[in-house]
């Protein structure tokens, strides 16, 4: 099998190195753009597996360099950006990144965003059911249960499953959400996706306060895991 | 203290000016009474008090109205601007010189006054920097010599170190460079708040949530006991700034109260307020240092902790930057009590049973 490219788009030469041994050490293989300039260029002539993009980039700006690679290549895109920065990461989801890391990050937190940013790349069918913990969905007849027990989702509740489900591992903004579930023209009433998420992990969690599944990314979305 | 240069200079000519004409007004129709000779006196004392409150120019032509005055109206023959009498003669041009001399040594007072307060200031602000730069030098530079001296440890060949000892230099990297991390951060946060250009990005946010993503990401599940009045309504906040200002209190008791020890968070809506409390079993907080606390780079002396003064001057800032207040008390266990109000609004939405 032929090794998956990543094009690492990052400034600092350490954490080139840091990011080279830590892919490849994963079996990757590893591009390094030190610019922006580069990283368009070298997107276009390797079509790399996945992108590991550096948001604040000396030369120019990273939403620009995200915005130029997704004019033409719908592979994944990981954002790398200074912490709390929230702004410049939702920005970056709804310019089409598939997820971001925060710098400082644990080289663990990074492969597992990898993976699961790869996965969704090649896998997209869907089997007709899905399970997490002791929670069992099945999407033909939109039936969840627990433990073997039917649990009573509305409407609203179970779209929204659905979605976290379909994009398993994967951040979700506020807005994206908003706009699958409740559709166009309620994206700021972000007040119905706290309301709902809080009844979710109610009925899915084994402990709603310390949620296994159903995460929050604090100021950006939600996450299932 | 008075401050100098308050009021404008012509507002402080008109004072002298009619300070002057009242008191030699006064005077004139206590003629019966006070000898003019007495009236010099009190117009010259009148000069001495309008030198020690205001500039030279106003107070010069206080001297200069005064005198003219005196002598126009006072002596005699009066109505007229001459002077009979040598004694009298003598006495005005003593008056005018004891007169000028007077606002001159006032001002000359004030002037070193001024100076040696400068200079005072001037010590506090190198004091306060010194005292700045060791800590926060202390802060930075620990965690950037564990990590330097470990990577030296281990790249030097010639050392031959056993399993143990490397994974303690490697775990010793991590925690360090964690800690860095939080200093820097919370540098960042500082300078963001003193460059006065935040503006709140409010959005609705599950208190409850947050606050258990805190203390779980913090790894602090144990050490805090939460306290929720009733369920908590969604509020409208800046979430980042909320969790910052979670963040550095809870870290902070902790940091101030013996190992183990409970630190209790308790959060009340009272509509408009969301109240936050913060509820710690430590030392408590000298009664002169409660409102020092919040002063950045202010730390309490003697605590024999070490830390930077500036997580408490930070949730001052994001408080206030939300048009909240916050203020520390001590409590009947001992510690410390920081208290949040932050006048919010909020949407029971949260509370309704159906879709």
């Amino acid at each position: 099998m032929n090794k998956q490219v990543i094009l690492v788009v990052e400034d600092e030469v350490q954490l080139q190195k840091l990011l080279k041994i830590t892919l490849e050490s994963s079996d990757y293989k590893v591009i390094i753009a030190g610019t922006g300039k580069e990283a368009v260029t070298l997107a276009a002539s390797y079509s790399p597996d996945l992108v590991l993009l550096d948001i604040g980039l000396p030369d120019v700006s990273g939403q620009d360099v995200l915005l130029r690679i997704r004019e033409w290549c719908d592979r994944g895109i990981i954002i790398l950006s200074a912490q709390q920065n929230e702004t410049d990461i939702v920005t970056a989801l709804d310019n089409g990144a598939n997820d971001y890391v925060t710098k400082p990050f644990r080289t663990a937190e990074l492969l597992a965003r990898i993976r699961s940013v790869l996965r969704k790349n090649g896998n997209a069918e869907q089997n007709p059911e899905y399970q997490f913990g002791n929670i069992t969905v099945s999407f033909a007849d939109r039936m969840v249960k627990r433990d073997g027990l039917p649990v009573k989702l509305t409407a609203t509740e179970y779209n929204l499953l659905h979605l976290l489900i379909r994009n398993e591992g994967k951040v979700l903004t506020h807005r994206f959400l908003l706009k699958e579930v409740w559709g166009v023209g309620q994206q700021l009433e972000t007040q119905y996706l706290r309301v709902f998420i809080g009844n979710l992990r109610k009925k899915l969690e084994e402990n709603p306060n310390q949620p296994q599944h159903i995460l929050t990314e604090s100021g950006v979305g939600y996450r299932f895991v | 203290m008075f401050r100098y240069g308050k009021i404008a200079v012509p507002l402080q000519v008109l004072i002298c000016i009619t300070t002057v004409t009242v008191v030699a007004l006064i005077c004139f129709l206590a003629k019966s009474v006070i000898s003019y000779r007495a009236d010099a006196l009190v117009l010259l004392m009148v000069v001495s008090v309008l030198g020690m409150l205001f500039d030279i120019v106003p107070v010069m032509i206080a001297a200069v109205l005064s005198a003219l005055i005196w002598n126009f109206f006072f002596i005699p023959p009066i109505l007229t601007f001459h002077i009979d009498n040598t004694e009298d003669g003598l006495m005005f041009l003593m008056y005018f010189v004891v007169a000028l001399l007077n606002t001159v040594l006032v001002i000359q007072i004030k002037r070193e006054r001024r100076k040696l307060r400068k200079k005072e200031e001037e010590a506090m602000i190198i004091h306060l920097y010194n005292t700045v730069l060791s800590s926060l030098s202390h802060e930075l530079k620990t965690p950037i010599s564990t990590i330097i001296g470990s990577a030296d440890m281990l790249e030097n060949e010639s050392i031959q170190l056993n399993e143990n000892q490397r994974k303690e230099l490697i775990s010793g990297i991590g925690i360090a460079g964690q800690r860095l991390n939080r200093q820097i951060t919370n540098l960042l946060q500082m300078s963001r708040l003193d460059s006065g250009v935040l503006h709140p990005n409010l959005d609705w946010c599950d208190l409850e949530d947050l606050i258990h993503q805190l203390i779980t990401t913090n790894n602090i599940n144990d050490r805090v006991q939460l306290q929720f009045h009733d369920p908590l309504p969604l509020f409208k906040v800046d979430q980042f700034w909320l969790e910052v200002i979670l963040q550095n209190l809870l870290l902070n008791a902790i940091h101030y109260s013996p190992e183990d020890s409970p630190i209790k968070l308790s959060v009340t809506a009272v509509s408009p307020e969301l109240e936050i409390v913060v509820s710690d079993k430590g030392n408590g907080i000298p009664e002169f240092d409660l409102e020092r606390v919040f002063d950045k780079f202010y730390r309490v002396p003697n605590t024999g902790q070490s830390g930077s003064g500036i997580g408490l001057s930070i949730v001052k800032g994001y408080t206030e930057a939300m048009g909240g207040k916050v203020f520390a008390q001590n409590n009947k266990y001992g510690g410390a009590d920081f208290i949040i109000r932050i006048p919010l609004e909020a949407s029971y939405l949260n509370q309704l049973q159906h879709e």
